[in-house]
């Protein structure tokens, strides 16, 4: 692990909330590093911190102290409009629920990150979420409303919006969440393929059934890192083959 | 994020809920409508009048008896006995303003025609009358000076009296008709000219010589009024003038005394309708601003409620990397959008409306461009100003907590 391909780096990332006139301590000092092409899992039970960590990975909140470098960037001190920047060129979200905008074609919702980017031209935007697109497996629904899709469709086209600008890190948030066993499955070997080619990726779950697919787990509790591993990552194309027919639709 | 970009994303956000977006330029669109058709439709009314007025005459200048006192006592202009027609003949020779002159006595009788009659007015003036107050002989003849030297019981009708009068068909011309006692022959028809500003029927008249109304009808040798023509309208002032010192000469009014007598123009008149139907304009157009104002208020309404409904939506976009102000920026836009293509619908149905209703009315058609502009910029700035709270509460939106919303 060289500091060159080092993508996140938190050390001893503290957050605390003041709630009336008692502090929470949502985390406690947590120190990791991810490094490029790695596909890590946070996993943690409710209340363990991960998706405070998760909001200040995602430069959506930030640390009360401790340092975050992204990308070799520090986002201590920095204002809403330069971490807005580093959402838009270094980050891609994925959510639980989706959140594609209703009435919108599955390629505009692509587009969307790169409208915020004022480098990418009308033209370049429509072939980048097209190909991103064609990645995630949605070359023939581009012109879909979110509605005409499947919840696995759906999230598809949230994963190509993840991918469009280029991130350096796609974050997903339980992003397997809303979805059934199979189509989670379905999901999981998207994101191993991306990770084959070469996408780092943080999963954030609590499901351990499904943090089996990535390479690595941080398991959070308390506002601790309770255990970090490397684990030996099962195919999630082989577990789809393995499901039972029946469960098909 | 350049402006085309952020008029795109707007204009796709309206586009995703085509009815909220409708109706909430329903406001703007009626309260628009509104203040237009009402400002054109005033335009409309003071046109007309302007035009009723110009028919009256000629660069027409009237002189008519003033308030007189008398060792104190006010005589009341009805009594006054001060215009002669010597008057008149002063105006016609000195007056080098005037082109017509004519005296005015009018008065009122039973027209009789066999088994017909009817109530009408009797104008006398000189030959020159008729062309003062722009009537037009649709057929027979003018009297002439020799008939006024000869009180001759010569007269014109109006096409109100000809109706009246006569069988359809019938042609009065050489018919002996009687007002009053005193019968004459029907030498000429007037064209008709309709009513005018007032509602009064203007083709409800006889227009004799001023001798023979003086002297054979009402047995008086003053005169109720003057009218004159300018040479043009320009030489109005200057004319009236010459008239007031020619006047005040002939009566005798010393300096700094009251005048015996009270010049208008066609100019004083018109300002005098004007500034009436200027005021009627003004308080409708207050009543169509407060609508304005009301649709306004709707904006606003939609568009917290929307910023509301989108909270999720706002949250996704923060968190994509669209910064505060490419969120207050959006929803301003969207403000201003709606308001500007309700504003342009609204000046179109305003347009239709007024057009409609002035054919109705038949009201010339007149369409104020100054008040369109103050229209459509007064959309935008009222775009801007509902859609600024709103917006506001959307860029202070907490991404972490919009994307947990439901």
């Amino acid at each position: 692990m060289s500091a060159q391909n080092s993508i996140i780096k938190v050390e001893n990332l503290k957050r605390t909330f003041v709630v009336g006139s008692e502090e929470v301590h949502a985390l406690k000092g947590v120190s990791f590093e991810i490094c490029q092409g790695e596909f890590v899992s946070i996993m943690g039970s409710s209340g363990s911190g991960k998706s405070t960590l998760l909001n200040i990975l995602g430069c959506l909140d930030q640390p009360t102290s401790g340092e975050y470098l992204i990308d070799g960037i520090s986002v201590r001190e920095r204002t809403k409009n330069e971490l807005s920047d580093i959402r838009n060129r270094k980050i891609g979200f994925v959510f639980q629920s989706y959140n594609l905008l209703p009435r919108t074609s599955a390629l505009e919702n692509v587009e969307l990150p790169l409208v915020y980017n004022p480098d990418v031209s009308h033209r370049e935007r429509r072939e980048k979420a097209q190909h991103a697109l064609e990645l995630v497996g949605l070359k023939d629904r581009m012109e879909h409303m979110p509605n005409q899709l499947s919840g696995g469709q759906q999230q598809r086209v949230a994963i190509a919006r993840a991918l469009v600008n280029d991130p350096v890190i796609v974050l997903a948030d339980e992003a397997t969440g809303n979805l059934d066993t199979r189509t989670s499955y379905e999901i999981m070997s998207l994101f191993q393929n991306l990770h084959e080619q070469g996408k780092t990726i943080a999963f954030v779950t609590h499901e351990s059934d499904i943090a089996v697919f990535t390479s690595r787990t941080i398991f959070l509790r308390d506002g601790h890192i309770l255990r970090d591993e490397s684990v030996a990552t099962k195919s999630a194309a082989e577990a789809l083959a393995a499901l039972p027919k029946e469960n098909d639709y | 994020m350049d402006i085309l970009n952020l008029i795109r994303i707007s204009a796709k956000a309206l586009m995703r809920n085509k009815t909220r977006t409708a109706l909430s330029m329903l406001g703007i669109v009626i309260g628009i409508a509104a203040v237009i058709a009402v400002v054109n439709l005033g335009e409309g009314l003071k046109q007309s009048t302007a035009n009723q007025l110009s028919d009256m005459g000629t660069n027409l200048i009237m002189v008519m008896r003033a308030n007189q006192r008398r060792g104190g006592v006010s005589m009341g202009s009805s009594n006054v006995q001060s215009l002669k027609v010597h008057d008149c003949e002063l105006i016609a020779k000195n007056a080098k303003n005037v082109t017509l002159v004519s005296p005015v006595v009018n008065s009122g009788g039973q027209l009789v025609n066999g088994s017909k009659n009817w109530s009408g007015t009797v104008y006398g003036g000189s030959p020159d009358y008729l062309e003062i107050r722009k009537y037009e002989i649709a057929t027979g003849v003018n009297f002439t000076d020799d008939d006024v030297k000869k009180y001759a019981k010569v007269g014109l009708i109006g096409q109100t009296i000809v109706e009246n009068l006569f069988d359809d068909g019938e042609d009065p011309i050489g018919k002996i008709i009687r007002v009053g006692n005193m019968p004459f022959k029907v030498i000429g028809t007037l064209k008709e000219k309709g009513q005018n500003s007032m509602g009064m029927d203007q083709d409800d008249l006889v227009v004799m010589p001023y001798s023979t109304v003086q002297k054979r009808m009402l047995g008086q040798d003053f005169i109720q009024q003057i009218v004159c023509s300018a040479a043009s309208e320009n030489v109005a002032e200057a004319a009236v003038e010459e008239i007031e010192s020619i006047l005040r000469a002939s009566h005798k009014i010393p300096e700094g005394g009251d005048d015996d007598f009270e010049v208008r123009t066609q100019q004083e008149m018109l300002e005098m309708m004007s500034s009436m139907t200027g005021m009627i304009t003004t308080v409708l157009v207050a009543i169509a601003l407060i609508s304005l104002l009301v649709g306004c208020i709707g904006i606003m309404n939609i568009m917290y409620v929307t910023v509301t409904e989108r909270t999720k939506e706002i949250g996704l976009r923060m968190s994509i990397g669209a910064k505060n102000s490419a969120i207050l920026m959006q929803f301003l836009t969207e403000s201003i959008i709606l308001s500007l293509i309700g504003g342009v619908i609204g000046l179109l149905l305003g347009l239709l409306l007024s057009y409609v209703v002035s054919l109705f009315m038949s009201l010339p058609y007149v369409v104020n461009v100054m008040w369109m502009v103050i229209a459509f910029v007064s959309c935008a700035v009222l775009g801007l100003i509902s859609g600024f709270f709103p917006a506001l509460k959307a860029s202070r939106t907490d991404p972490i907590n919009a994307l947990r919303y439901e």
